[in-house]
């Protein structure tokens, strides 16, 4: 149960060996989290994320979890509830992919789809079933600032996230009332194996501190959280910016 | 409470279930669940209820006056037992009186008081059901006197997870058990309570000051044992020499001499007032710590030096928070919560290190309550022990509490004291199961007695109750 400081006890990270997660995961622990689901594909990655976990004192458990594996979600991930009440449930799967190829691969571009959005409609749907039987709990979901608006230089991603967002927004709103509730966490660029030897953008930021928002959010009750904070505004401005000029920015 | 109610006559398959979904708090208004609410009016529509059940299982709730999540059932059932508020029974000789569960302690008053009869215990509001007296198992001023609410319950009628009818009275094993078990033993249906005599409605109360922590624990001690009731306000504002200043007031039931003769002609008057409701919609950080400041600087020139014999309306004297309705909303949108425990005695260092960290933190609390306690009862999970008890309200929002309170709750298990679970809202399971030695019974008594967990709370939940 979340209790009256927002300190939940029980984690369920789908996409388990994501680094945004496991530093989520490392500060709850920190907190009052004692067990911890890790859903993932199997790998040296995920298994490491479990035993650091454990190093810290969780209970965790490892479960193997595919997101493009629409069809089995369910399953999967109706055996993690009945095992106990989730009280956060963060998910972290995601591929960036690759711009260049994938508008020249559509299958490739279809694979970024698959697992941004398709995986997250299915799961989002199932994990947000079980909160709502349970009467609480909270459903994270990492967006990013690239969905806000689809830019030149990566809007397949982009526009997997914009609809993962709009699609988790519409879900929050479909759970008022129930006790279980979304919370969309939108960073921008953050330094994790997934934009290894990318450019960086202005006002890049860590895992952690994407955790320590995410953590601070679920404190306050947050719909939405911009990592860093300053996105918000930068993002508001560059929403009204004429296409003709958008196009060109070298962001 | 504001979630909508329903009857629980809703017939599916010739069983009544609940049908409103409603959003639940304690009175400290955190960590909000949703679950089904039903209004039985009847044993037959509890049992009903409670035979429904689901899989997120069941729990009474009575007027939602514990401050954490104690009457909550998070996707499960909660029977709101307010509707279940007759009173069978009155023997004016005996004083005793037999009452379904969901009468509270105001209308106990109401009803007794023209008659001369008190209710034995009152916390330090009237707006608490019968049940929740005992699912508490709780506590008033004069506990170093009187012990607490389940010492003056004779016998009781608890549903349990079958649904059958039990008749319960002391020695019982499942009578101790669902003294400050919480609810999570079964519903009370009803109970017999024995009243205390009183000649008149008023109280006689002596105040003093006393200047710091030592001075007040001095005094406590040392006179206590003279009044029925007893309790002192501390000003945790208040820093340096200052620290633990405070303001004692004991009493006792005024006798008819002591009256004027025109409150000798109505000597068992009781008509509390009311003020306004606090208004809604307070934004938060509106307690800072230099407003508390300043209320408690007051509050502490206001208190005579020292007073006897003042006489004080019962509401005065006990319920001086009542006289204003939902005043749990000052504390804005965050809401808040209260920490409470007890230290045996010869545990003054501990409790004094806990004043001063409280006090060095900055916490604005308005007072904090200092009590001593008599002899434990035999509840199982009851919270009283003989010692010290200090309770404080706290704003949820009040930056570093969660590490500091988890310190605190360290040191007062470390001091052989506990918290209490009618307040709590934030505690670990592994420190709550090392302050009561009794919890494992309870938990295979539950384990015996309701196998598929029928009765279940957010409280149970998060602690591993
Ligand atoms: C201003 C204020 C002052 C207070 N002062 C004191 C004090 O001085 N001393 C003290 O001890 N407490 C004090 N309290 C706490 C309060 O007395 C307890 O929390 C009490 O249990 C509240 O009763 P309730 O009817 O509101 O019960 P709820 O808060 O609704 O429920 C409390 C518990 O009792 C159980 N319960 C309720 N009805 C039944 C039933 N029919 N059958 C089985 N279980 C049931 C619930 O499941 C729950 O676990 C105070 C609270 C406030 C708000
Ligand atoms: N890094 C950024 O700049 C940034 C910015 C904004 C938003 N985000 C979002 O934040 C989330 C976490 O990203 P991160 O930075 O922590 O990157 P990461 O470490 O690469 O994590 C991505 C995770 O997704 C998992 N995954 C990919 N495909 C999967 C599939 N088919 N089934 C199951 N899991 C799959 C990966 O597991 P495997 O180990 O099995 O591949 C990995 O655990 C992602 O949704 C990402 O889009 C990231």
């Amino acid at each position: 149960m979340m209790n009256a400081l927002g300190d939940p006890q029980s984690l369920l990270v789908l996409g388990g060996s994501s680094e945004i997660g496991l530093a989520t995961a490392r500060r709850l622990v920190r907190g009052r989290v004692e067990v911890v689901h890790l859903a993932g594909r199997p790998s040296p990655a995920l298994d490491a994320a479990a035993e650091e976990l454990r190093a810290l004192g969780a209970q965790v458990h490892v479960h193997e979890f595919d997101a493009t594996a629409v069809d089995t979600h369910e399953t999967v991930l109706g055996k993690i509830f009945a095992e106990g009440d989730i009280d956060v449930a963060l998910l972290a799967f995601g591929v960036l992919g690759d711009q260049e190829r994938d508008e020249r691969d559509p299958l490739a571009a279809a694979a970024v789809a698959k697992v941004n959005y398709l995986g997250a409609v299915t799961a989002s749907l199932v994990c947000a079933q079980a909160l709502r039987r349970q009467g609480h709990g909270a459903l994270v979901v990492l967006s990013s600032v690239a969905g806000e608006r689809a830019r030149r230089s990566n809007f397949i991603y982009g526009s997997t996230k914009a609809g993962l967002d709009a699609f988790a927004q519409g879900l929050g709103d479909s759970l008022h009332g129930t006790g279980a509730r979304v919370m969309v966490v939108r960073p921008g660029f953050v330094r994790t194996r997934m934009t290894e030897g990318l450019p960086e953008a202005p006002l890049a930021t860590t895992a952690d501190a994407v955790a320590e928002a995410t953590v601070a959010g679920l404190r306050r009750g947050a719909e939405t959280v911009w990592v860093p904070g300053a996105l918000r505004f930068v993002m508001s401005g560059l929403r009204h910016v004429p296409r003709a000029v958008f196009r060109r920015l070298p962001v | 409470m504001t979630a909508p109610r329903a009857p629980c006559a809703v017939s599916v398959g010739g069983l009544s279930v609940a049908r409103m979904e409603g959003r639940l708090t304690g009175w400290g208004r955190t960590a909000p669940t949703t679950a089904r609410l039903c209004v039985p009016t009847s044993t037959a529509e509890a049992r009903d209820a409670v035979r429904a059940a689901g899989e997120r299982g069941t729990l009474a709730r009575g007027l939602g006056r514990s401050y954490g999540d104690a009457a909550q059932n998070a996707g499960g059932t909660v029977l709101d037992m307010t509707s279940l508020a007759r009173v069978r029974a009155l023997d004016l000789e005996q004083g005793l009186v037999t009452c379904e569960a969901g009468v509270s302690l105001d209308r106990l008053m109401r009803l007794l008081l023209p008659f001369g009869w008190f209710v034995p215990v009152t916390p330090g509001t009237r707006y608490v059901t019968v049940g929740g007296a005992i699912g508490a198992d709780i506590h008033g001023k004069n506990h170093h006197v009187s012990g607490s609410f389940g010492h003056h319950v004779t016998r009781m009628r608890l549903l349990t997870a079958g649904g059958e009818e039990r008749e319960l009275t002391p020695g019982d094993e499942l009578f101790d058990a669902t003294t400050g078990g919480m609810g999570l033993t079964g519903v009370i249906l009803d109970a017999t309570i024995r009243l205390l005599p009183v000649a008149t409605s008023l109280m006689a109360v002596d105040t003093e000051r006393a200047a710091d922590l030592d001075e007040l624990m001095q005094r406590l001690e040392a006179t206590d044992h003279r009044y029925r009731y007893s309790v002192a306000w501390i000003d945790l504002v208040a820093r340096g020499a200052a620290t633990g200043r405070a303001v004692l007031t004991r009493g006792e039931h005024a006798t008819l001499d002591m009256l004027t003769p025109r409150q000798a002609l109505d000597p068992l008057a009781f008509r509390p007032r009311s003020l306004p409701a606090a208004p809604r919609g307070i934004p938060g950080g509106l307690l800072r710590t230099a407003t508390v400041g300043a209320f408690n600087e007051l509050w502490f020139r206001k208190a005579p030096r020292e007073r006897r014999g003042q006489l004080q309306r019962i509401g005065a004297f006990f319920h001086p928070l009542d006289g204003v309705p939902e005043w749990n909303r000052v504390y804005g949108p965050g809401g808040f919560l209260q920490y409470q425990f007890v230290v045996p005695y010869g545990q003054e260092a501990a409790l004094r290190s806990i004043v001063e960290q409280l006090s060095r933190h900055g916490c604005p609390s308005f007072l904090a309550v200092l009590k001593r306690f008599g002899e434990g009862g035999p509840g199982w999970l009851s919270f009283p022990m003989p010692g010290w008890t200090l309770a404080l309200d706290l704003p949820a929002s009040v930056p570093g509490l969660g590490p500091l309170l988890d310190r605190l709750d360290e040191q007062v298990l470390a001091a052989g004291g506990r918290i209490y679970l009618a307040k709590d809202s934030r505690m670990r399971p592994r420190t709550l199961a090392a302050m009561y030695p009794r919890l494992a019974d309870f938990r295979a008594l539950r384990e015996r007695i309701d196998p598929s967990g029928v009765f279940t709370s957010d409280l149970a939940r998060r602690l591993a109750l």
